[in-house]
């Protein structure tokens, strides 16, 4: 492993110290040298270069990124950190979690600061755009929509009644926006209160400042079962909106926003294969001895070369699952049934079972 | 030219190296090229870096449609309002902050300056403590107090905290004035919701009270100095002469003291300007929240942040040369 | 009449309106007085404080190397308690040369109640209780050792005792992050306040030169220089520190080639730095202004280079005027760390809010905020002692009082 040098508080790898002459030559030469090139993503080496990845989460939100009084982090968000950081070193602690408020991460992933953004975020257009935010999303990793929370006691039970009331909403959101038109759709005038975290807007909410809180329907419901009587609390029928909660990368590194498709991809294949963390190396001893298992074989990195195409060790879906788990294990644990939170699965099931988690071939 | 230099003999002249009106210009000759290299260096790296996210300077997003609301707005806006007309409802809102919190700060702070040198050996231990709790502790940590443990700890509806002409409610600040048709009226409760003619949010209550609290200890502080800075003699003279102790200060003390106060406000005043961009953590919609939203939307962080500083640093300066109007008025009186 | 009540009267009750405006005070005090108390002994929880002492202490450090801090903390207390002995046992003009003033009996008598009651309210295990008790004891027997043998230590012996402080602050580096065959620990598991002494005394320490340079530079002759700190200045106080520790945190990355931006605690750091190094540069220059030019030309005449003259002459002189605001924006950086929880560093305030999204504390807000705002008064209050007694000393007056004794 490499040493880092460090210089009162500066650090830099030693391997990349002696390019800043050269850097500094080359620019003062007037030619711009370009990082990276090849199959090899600029990204990934770095990464891999640094010894860890640097994961972008929200920190707040139990259930998708939490820090307990442990000092551990734990959630769904945080686990597709932990796979992510499973696959390039096999080891699923070699990675930085950065809290990220929602406005400040999109400049966060664009200046290189995190490597990784999972941190409920919802795919749009816009965001993905060259001409938007510029981002690159991996699949979803759930499903969600955009719901309002109000105490039962308030008697509100349609977006309408909400005319004229203060209503909480965390800022530079999807939700923020899609709150602004849906009321203007129905011609309702409001008084939106914005924070600049999770844990403010609901202190807000519960500190009744306002009527309502809206944000997406998993989180309202992550939030209202810790809140300390969450009878009192009720979520509208209306669904706002679509929020595809889904990881991110950026436009500059496709080799890079590859990787971590796939390996997001592992995550829901390995559910669909019937892969657990518990029954990995039965897997794998058993794709390794039956030659006629073509597709798990594939998958587990037994045959072919699909780590190397990403640019991954060869066994990466194994060392993901055994350090994670796979998709609906990761769901039970954190928001599912074996969570406070108690989420059905619905649409986040597998597409076999009538929900929308579907992996492309491992081909 | 009649240089100095030749008239001295040319042989005395040490070599240029060891020159002494040589060498500055050389140490600065060498500084401006570090600078410039280095310039050159940060510059042709965001050149870089920005060019391989596509994403060079560009101003046309200030024209689209921002696509948020802001609750409490001088000027008009809405959601289909351009994002720049999102930035000036911001800056707006600052400035309201602001002003608000300027004369508020300095009423405060000049009574609690006033207030050290009474008679009154309370009020004079009151004010002290006044100034070293509120100085040595965080203004950001002093707003959250304010509006997250205070604020929204106020009962609402019928049971908000009334006087005549003001209501202060979880809501609210309500106040008293000339609603439509230009005729007095008071706040009145309206299916459970509180009007009147005057309202401030509590998010806006709450930031102003910090600022005003905080700057005012700093400014109470800056007022002392002042009036100490006046000679014990004044006193005693006025005194003699039969007025009154607030006669004194107010006739006497002050108008010398305004002389040391006004250079020290305008750095209380800078500060506080400054120090309203923590609105942010009480969810009042200033400029630095817009402009945060602003660059989540757009993702245009650099531009997003060349206008943020260039109107706060606007801002410094108008303060700056308004104080210093002041100060030159003030300054002039000496004879 | 007794001579309290007179004084009573002439200070509370000299006048009728005086008379109302004290008993009003009086009651107001009072009420607010019984009110706090019944709120902190009867409703508040401090459950939320208890549970989370050692997040709001260290952060997310491992718990399994919390003995480095330890043991970082035990040398500071044993530095702290020798260099207070040897400043005792060495009379001087502004000492006496007891051993034990009353002020120093006061200090650690309430230390001693503090280190006896706090961690037990805080219901720490036995073992930390008796860890604190134990720090109390080594600052007491390292003052006594220092104050009763100290006055045999030789002249350069105490001359260069000043140089253990920086030693320690690089041992302490070295302690908190690792390295030199210990587990390196990553600035992103620090927090609380570790994190936040451990930024403010970085950038207290680095602020200092550059703000000395920087004033120097906007009082030189040369117009470059003069300009370039004139323009770097002004432009770093009319900017919002938070929109400062934002272009640190995300811009600087599209500023240096990939790779080489410091970890962000450390970017975050230096951007207080240059931050504080404006304000302070701003102290030093009222500081030099007060200094007579008349020095700097007798300085010169006597034959003193120009740097010589700087450094003997006119910024002890600058500094010494200087020290009160100096040590004003030393506090000021020391509250503006809190700014960091804004960019998403668990400080300590970042710790709190950490705690209270935390359900099993919900609505308990205040605690943590007064404590909070307890622990950060005592910090900055401290600072302030110090810098008034160090005026004190300072003082040409006392200076010239102790020159003059044989």
């Amino acid at each position: 492993m490499r040493r880092r040098l460090k210089l009162l508080g500066m650090s830099f790898r030693p391997t990349r110290a002696w390019a800043l002459p050269l850097v500094l030559a080359g620019l003062l030469a007037g030619c711009a040298q370009d990082g990276g090139s090849g199959v090899q993503s600029a990204k990934l080496s770095m990464v891999q270069g640094r010894g860890k990845l640097v994961c972008g989460v929200d920190g707040k939100l139990p259930g998708f990124s939490f820090v307990g009084p442990d000092g551990r982090y734990t959630g769904l968000d945080v686990d597709v950190c932990q796979a992510m950081a499973a696959a390039i070193f096999g080891d699923a602690s070699k990675v930085e979690f950065r809290d990220l408020n929602s406005s400040e991460r999109f400049a966060a992933l664009a200046s290189g600061e995190v490597d990784l953004l999972s941190r409920n975020t919802t795919m749009t257009l816009s965001r993905d755009a060259p001409g938007g935010n510029a981002l690159s999303f991996a699949p979803t990793t759930f499903y969600d929509g955009q719901g309002m929370m109000v105490p039962v006691a308030s008697g509100i039970t349609t977006l309408k009644a909400l005319a004229g009331k203060p209503i909480c909403v965390e800022s530079g959101t999807t939700t923020e926006l899609n709150l602004a038109d849906r009321m203007r759709e129905i011609g309702v005038a409001y008084t939106p209160l914005k924070f600049q975290t999770g844990d403010q807007t609901y202190a807000a909410y519960l500190g009744g400042r306002c009527i309502a809180v809206t944000s997406d329907r998993s989180q309202l419901a992550a939030k209202r079962s810790s809140f300390p009587n969450p009878e009192a609390h009720t979520l509208l029928k209306d669904v706002m909106s679509k929020e595809p909660l889904t990881p991110a990368t950026t436009n500059a590194d496709p080799a890079w926003a590859d990787a971590v498709r796939w390996t997001v991809n592992a995550l829901i294949q390995a559910e669909e294969l019937g892969i657990t963390k518990a029954n990995i190396t039965s897997k794998v001893a058993q794709a390794k001895a039956n030659p006629n298992q073509p597709d798990l074989r594939r998958f587990l990195g037994v045959e072919g070369d699909f780590g190397k195409q990403l640019g991954l060790p060869a066994d990466f879906v194994v060392k993901i699952i055994s350090a994670v788990g796979n998709y609906g294990e990761i769901f039970d644990r954190n928001v599912g049934p074996a969570s406070k939170l108690k989420l059905d699965r619905g649409v986040n099931n597998q597409w076999t079972k009538g929900g929308l988690m579907y992996s492309p071939p491992f081909r | 030219m009649r240089d100095p230099q030749a008239l001295l003999d040319p042989l005395d002249r040490p070599p240029w190296w060891r020159d002494r009106r040589v060498i500055p210009w050389l140490g600065q000759g060498v500084v401006a090229l570090l600078l410039l290299v280095l310039i050159a260096f940060l510059l042709g790296n965001l050149v870089h870096n920005l060019t391989t996210r596509g994403m060079l300077l560009s101003w046309r997003w200030l024209g689209q449609p921002a696509g948020f609301d802001i609750s409490e707005t001088l000027v008009p806006f809405s959601a289909e309002m351009p994002y720049w007309r999102g930035l000036v409802a911001g800056l707006a809102n600052t400035l309201r902050a602001v002003l608000t919190g300027l004369v508020g700060a300095t009423l405060l702070g000049t009574l609690a300056g006033m207030a050290s040198f009474s008679r009154n050996g309370l009020l004079r231990g009151l004010t002290r403590t006044y100034v070293e709790t509120i100085r040595n502790i965080p203004l950001l940590l002093q707003l959250i107090f304010w509006y997250f443990v205070v604020f929204l700890s106020l009962p609402n509806g019928t049971a908000a905290l009334q006087i005549p002409g003001v209501v202060l409610a979880k809501s609210g600040l309500y106040l008293a004035g000339f609603g439509q048709g230009m005729h007095w009226s008071l706040p009145q409760l309206v299916n459970g919701v509180w009007q009147a003619p005057l309202r401030l949010s509590v998010e806006f209550a709450a930031l102003i009270s910090g600022l005003i609290i905080y700057s005012g200890a700093f400014i109470a502080e800056v007022v002392r100095g002042g009036i100490a800075s006046v000679p014990k003699g004044q006193w005693e003279a006025a005194t003699s002469l039969g007025m009154g102790w607030f006669a004194t200060l107010r006739h006497v003390v002050l108008p010398q003291a305004l002389r040391v106060i006004v250079p020290g406000l305008n750095t209380q005043y800078i500060s506080l300007a400054k120090n309203s961009s923590l609105a942010v953590a009480v969810g009042f919609t200033d400029l630095y929240s817009v402009a945060e939203t602003t660059l989540n939307q757009t993702g245009r962080a650099l531009e997003v942040y060349l206008l943020l500083l260039g109107a706060y640093l606007a801002m410094d300066l108008v303060i700056s040369l308004l104080m210093n109007g002041l100060n030159r008025f003030v300054q002039i009186r000496e004879r | 009449m007794n001579p309290l009540l007179r004084r009573l009267r002439s200070d509370l009750f000299a006048t009728p309106a005086d008379g109302a405006l004290s008993l009003g005070l009086i009651a107001l005090i009072t009420a607010v007085a019984v009110g706090l108390l019944q709120w902190a002994t009867q409703r508040a929880q401090w459950a939320v404080i208890q549970a989370n002492s050692t997040l709001f202490a260290v952060g997310r450090y491992p718990g399994d190397q919390q003995w480095r801090l330890w043991l970082l903390t035990a040398l500071l207390t044993a530095v702290t308690g020798v260099t207070w002995g040897l400043l005792r046992c060495h009379p001087r003009a502004d000492r006496d040369g007891t051993l034990w003033p009353r002020n120093d009996r006061l200090v650690l008598g309430l230390l001693v109640v503090v280190v006896l009651w706090l961690p037990g309210a805080l219901q720490l295990t036995p073992a930390l209780q008796i860890r604190w008790s134990l720090l109390a004891a080594l600052l007491a027997a390292s003052r006594w050792l220092a104050g009763r043998f100290g006055s045999k230590l030789s002249r350069p012996m105490l001359r260069l005792f000043p140089l253990v402080w920086p030693l320690i602050y690089l041992i302490g580096m070295v302690l908190i992050s690792g390295g030199l065959g210990l587990m390196p620990v990553s600035p992103s598991q620090w927090g609380g306040l570790l994190l936040t002494l451990l930024t403010a005394s970085f950038a207290i320490l680095l602020c200092f030169p550059m703000g000395v340079l920087l004033a120097l530079g906007r009082r030189s002759d040369l117009p470059l220089l003069r300009w370039i700190s004139v323009i770097y200045i002004e432009f770093i106080r009319g900017a919002p520190l938070i929109t400062l520790l934002f272009l640190g945190q995300n811009i600087l990355g599209f500023l240096l080639p990939g790779g080489f931006a410091p970890d962000r605690i450390w970017r975050a750091a230096w951007v207080l730095t240059f931050f504080a190094a404006a304000y302070l540069a701003e102290a030093v220059r009222s500081g030099l202004a007060s200094v007579p030019k008349g020095q700097m030309e007798a300085a010169r005449s006597l034959g003193l280079s120009y740097p010589q003259t700087l450094v003997r002459v006119v910024l002890p002189q600058a500094l010494r005027v200087a020290l009160p605001a100096m040590v004003g924006q030393f506090i000021s950086l020391l509250q503006d760390t809190t700014l960091l929880s804004l960019i998403g560093l668990l400080e300590l305030l970042g710790v709190a809010r950490t705690v209270m999204a935390n359900p099993a504390f919900l609505g308990h807000s205040a605690e943590v905020y007064l404590t909070l705002a307890l622990l950060f008064w005592s910090c900055c209050a401290a600072l302030g002692l110090g810098s008034r007694a160090l005026e004190k000393r300072l003082d040409p007056q006392t200076l010239s009082r102790s020159s003059s004794q044989p």
